[in-house]
């Protein structure tokens, strides 16, 4: 069954931080820079980010507030427009947005008149698939979801943690070459978050989809990611590069150990020093 | 501690006993203040004298001709304001070239009293059926392009950028979500238009009209016959009423997702 073209090699432990290198990054960040012109003079939001995410590798973006993240990623998606620099993905530069590249909003984006199983086909039918292959990818990801029960539902009986996994689903349906995440999960509450961080780790391990997540919960970061940006206040830039270098099984136990707290120590104490922008 | 009662629920029955009340002491001020002399004839008629006239008008068949005019000149200026206000209305929330050609123009017109437009219609379009119907049409047309705007406005970007990353194009964003997104809100917006198309009825009527609620009205005030004038407004207000709450019901009906509905 090839659905997927994404590549499903179960990676063992610590594999999944090979060198990133040019030559299988799926996305690279060049140079890039926003100027906000205003009365008073331009502003430099952001200068000089480079960035570089492989082919399934879960990466995240913190930093902050202030410092750009959310925009970076939302000049990713090719929702707004860099100043100057480059975005590559598969050695196509970006100049808009486009279905290669999903994405999972901080606000809930799911569409109001559809139910849960037209919200994951909205993509699909867009794209004329087959009516059986459809139903075969939606089922196969509210299972995946865990809301096989919810197929009919529509998003206003739904909570806020099963709209953002339906939005997670439709999103990785339509299998883009990268999943685009900004803020997915700050707006639930604090059991619902951490239940999202466990199913988001599991879904990432089933699929390996190539995700790119902005968060300002670093906790989150460090449990998710096999890698993190750290950026700088304004003028946004990369402060660090931090590869996560935690078992490939993740458990909720994980957060208790040496290594966890050491690694979003590290993290924290590189945004603290930042101080307030 | 206090009680809150701010936007508080008060209950289903209660709010309908309270509505009933406030139409029933509304009347009841009415009779006595008729009835007892206190106001005269030619300010405020009796209630059964208002209630004959209703009786008589629709034994001789009158009321029912001119209710009927009536809503067809509403319905059809109504319709062609809608079918022409609300893809210009969309386009002006969707596209800021199409914003600055129509807004600033439509915002400058929207101002105009339209009873002073009734002489120019009389000139331009003559002293038919289509010069009423244009009059409804001025009345409602550009204020429902700049609210439709607005409806378009009010769908969030972020819904519109989810459609982009799922693969939509500009009309197809603009067909698959914008417009289904903002349904509920039109729905909205055209039963307040309808509203206003009612009350520009006896503005319309104003044009060499010999028949219809509005005209029933403007002759009748002629002959200072209270009664009449009393009863065609009353018949404005419940045409008016039934309309809005049709608009209510099948908004409901149609769009039962929209804000806890389903």
């Amino acid at each position: 069954m090839a659905l997927f073209k994404r590549k499903k090699n179960n990676l063992p432990i610590l594999e999944e931080h090979i060198e990133a290198n040019l030559a299988n990054s799926t996305i690279y960040v060049r140079d890039l820079q926003k100027v906000y012109s205003s009365a008073k003079g331009d502003v430099t939001a952001m200068k000089d980010v480079n960035i570089n995410v492989m082919e399934n590798e879960f990466v995240s973006i913190v930093g902050p507030s202030g410092c750009g993240k959310s925009t970076l990623l939302r000049m990713i998606a090719g929702l707004d427009t860099a100043t100057s620099g480059q975005i590559v993905i598969q050695d196509n530069n970006i100049i808009g947005p486009g279905a290669d590249r999903g994405m999972v909003f901080q606000s809930y984006t799911l569409f109001p008149w559809m139910n849960v199983e037209n919200n994951i086909k909205f993509g699909l039918k867009l794209k004329k698939m087959p009516t059986e292959k459809q139903d075969e990818i939606v089922d196969k990801y509210l299972k995946i979801i865990k809301l096989e029960k919810f197929k009919k539902s529509y998003p206003n009986e739904l909570s806020g943690g099963m709209k953002q996994r339906v939005a997670i689903a439709r999103a990785l349906a339509n299998s883009p070459e990268v999943l685009l995440m900004d803020e997915p999960f700050s707006a639930l509450d604090p059991q619902t978050k951490t239940d999202m961080q466990l199913l988001m780790r599991e879904i990432w391990q089933i699929e390996k989809p190539t995700v790119i997540f902005v968060t300002h919960d670093i906790e989150e970061a460090v449990y998710l990611s096999s890698k993190i940006y750290v950026l700088t206040s304004r003028p946004g830039t990369v402060k660090a590069e931090i590869p996560i270098l935690l078992p490939y099984e993740r458990t909720l136990a994980l957060k208790d150990t040496p290594e966890f707290i050491e690694l979003r120590k590290r993290v924290n104490s590189l945004i603290e020093h930042e101080g307030i922008s | 501690m206090i009680k809150i009662k701010i936007r508080k629920d008060i209950g289903r029955k209660r709010y309908t006993g309270f509505a009933i009340a406030s139409f029933a002491a509304v009347a009841l001020v009415w009779f006595i203040a008729a009835e007892s002399g206190a106001v005269g004839e030619i300010f405020l008629p009796k209630l059964g004298n208002v209630a004959g006239y209703f009786i008589e008008s629709l034994k001789d068949g009158t009321l029912w001709a001119n209710t009927s005019i009536s809503i067809y000149r509403i319905t059809i200026g109504f319709i062609i304001a809608v079918i022409l206000g609300i893809p210009i209305g969309i386009l002006v929330g969707t596209f800021k070239g199409w914003e600055a050609v129509v807004r600033p123009l439509c915002e400058f017109i929207r101002y105009m009293p339209v009873p002073a437009f009734v002489p120019l219609i009389m000139v331009w379009v003559g002293i038919d059926e289509s010069a009423k119907i244009t009059v409804i049409f001025i009345g409602t047309f550009f204020q429902l392009v700049l609210m439709v705007a607005d409806d378009a406005l009010s769908v969030p970007d972020d819904l519109i950028n989810a459609g982009y990353t799922l693969g939509t194009d500009t009309w197809q964003t603009v067909f698959k979500i914008l417009i289904p997104a903002m349904m509920p809100r039109l729905m909205e917006t055209l039963r307040m238009m309808i509203g206003w198309a009612w009350t520009y009825l006896v503005s319309a009527e104003l044009v060499a009209a010999s028949s219809g609620l509005g005209y029933t009205i403007l002759k009748s005030q002629r002959f200072l016959k209270t009664d009449a004038i009393f009863a065609n407004i009353l018949l404005i207000g419940l045409l008016g009423l039934i309309t809005d709450r049709i608009f209510a019901i099948v908004t409901k009906k149609f769009f039962p997702w929209a804000d806890g509905g389903r």
